[in-house]
């Protein structure tokens, strides 16, 4: 990983994730590691996302490094019009790795081929989240104790939700199996489930929520976004129909785990929360694990 | 009557471009630049053809096309066959290869994508090329052919 940029989760073959996810547990055993000296990380968020910033600058600041970066793009010279490109060359300059987020697809692409430092993609639009998915993964191997042939249901908006694709993506490489919940206009669109197709593996797709559930490893809830829909009626439509219950968790496997990349808005109601099988805030804190692992990897401390 | 048609149908030295879809003729015009040339060009269109429906015929005179040059109408006409005319004569056959990456040519369909914001060159995979798919290797998202908007 030394000096590769993690543009899309497809970058990394099975070997480096497990690497990765190794990495992560020695972390969160360590937490504190004062491996980064004096490296400067740049962390450019184009577009504003105060959860993902923070757990990057939560990650640098345990390695002992240092932040350079803005949290909007509104303060940059972009608005003043200079191309992304002058940005990047600009910033490269002034740092040893940059993790960006920007509402524009394709930019941590394109910011990898011009930068002269490594890239980490921290969300391009709807497209990648490569970090999201690695934390994902970590949260997975530790409640299952494996990845291999776990079954995977997947709840809320498949259509536009790239987090949900990713972890698609990352799951197939272990022979997962997958359930579908969404509405009607939100399914899992066609090249995914061709895409399993061609791997062989099993999925069933359902609308109601509350079916199956006792067959569920991992629950992995999303948010239905609001802004994903160009009509808010329709918004308005689906907007309560998936809300995950305490009661609806009562025949569930012992070793079922509810994930969600948060932020929740009321997709699982407040009293699944106290459930021990609610583990959407421990999978935060593994994010910082992750991403520990990744800035020392990619920076060649590990 | 005669002497029209002959006009029209040979050409001395030059390339015949034939298996053009119809629809499709004016966009091979353009991406091969012949707007711009001062070659004597004819052409013919909606043709009765068997594949194809309605096919276009292109005969330009004293152009003979280099491989990449042909490749960059694949997107447009895939099945495209060009015949090498000397001295009235066929002296060979080239055939359109559809390439594993395309550049340029084609504006990814996505609105989001850094391609229709930052000025660089649109990368493509082909992942389809039957008829003929792109993968945006900047966005990922897929333009096929009834989206395509050539650059």
């Amino acid at each position: 990983m030394k000096n590769k940029s993690l543009v899309a989760i497809d970058d990394l073959s099975k070997e480096e994730i497990i690497k990765i996810l190794d990495l992560a547990e020695g972390f969160e055993k360590n937490p504190i590691q004062n491996i980064l000296g004096k490296t400067v990380v740049a962390s450019l968020f184009f577009e504003p996302s105060t959860r993902t910033r923070l757990s990057f600058e939560s990650a640098i600041s345990r390695l002992g490094g240092r932040v350079i970066g803005f949290s909007e793009a509104a303060n940059t010279s972009l608005a003043k019009g200079e191309s992304f490109k002058d940005t990047i060359l600009t910033i490269a300059n002034y740092s040893d790795l940059i993790v960006m987020r920007h509402p524009i697809e394709g930019t941590a692409r394109y910011a990898s081929e011009v930068s002269p430092v490594p890239i980490i993609n921290a969300g391009d639009g709807a497209n990648q989240h490569p970090t999201q998915t690695l934390l994902d993964l970590f949260s997975i191997r530790k409640t299952q104790g494996t990845l291999e042939n776990l079954n995977i249901f997947l709840v809320g908006d498949l259509k536009y939700g790239r987090t949900v694709h990713s972890l698609l993506i990352a799951m197939s490489q272990f022979g997962a199996s997958f359930t579908f919940v969404s509405p009607q206009e939100l399914q899992m669109p066609k090249e995914y489930k061709m895409f399993l197709d061609n791997l062989g593996l099993k999925y069933t797709e359902q609308i109601e929520l509350n079916e199956n559930l006792d067959k569920a490893d991992i629950i992995y809830m999303t948010r239905v976004q609001r802004e994903r829909f160009s009509d808010p009626l329709e918004y308005e439509k689906v907007k309560n129909v998936y809300v995950l219950r305490n009661s609806m968790l009562e025949n569930t496997r012992p070793n079922m785990r509810i994930l969600h990349p948060l932020p929740r808005v009321n997709e699982i109601h407040i009293d699944v929360d106290p459930n021990p099988k609610a583990y959407y805030f421990p999978q935060a804190l593994n994010g910082v694990y992750t991403r520990m692992a990744i800035m020392a990897s990619i920076l060649g401390f590990k | 009557m005669k002497e029209i048609k002959l006009s029209v149908s040979a050409i001395e030295n030059g390339t015949v471009i034939d298996h053009i879809p119809a629809q499709n003729l004016f966009k091979v015009i353009s991406i091969l630049g012949l707007e711009s040339s001062d070659k004597l060009i004819t052409f013919g269109t909606n043709m009765e053809s068997k594949k194809l429906g309605k096919k276009a015929i292109i005969k330009i005179a004293d152009k003979f096309f280099e491989r990449e040059e042909i490749n960059r109408i694949a997107v447009v006409a895939p099945h495209a066959k060009l015949n090498v005319i000397k001295d009235y004569k066929v002296v060979e056959k080239q055939v359109v290869e559809v390439p594993d990456r395309i550049e340029g040519i084609v504006k990814c369909v996505n609105p989001k994508c850094i391609t229709n914001f930052e000025e660089l060159k649109t990368k493509f995979n082909v992942i389809d090329k039957q008829n003929v798919a792109l993968k945006c290797h900047y966005c990922e998202k897929i333009t096929d052919q009834e989206h395509m908007v050539y650059l």
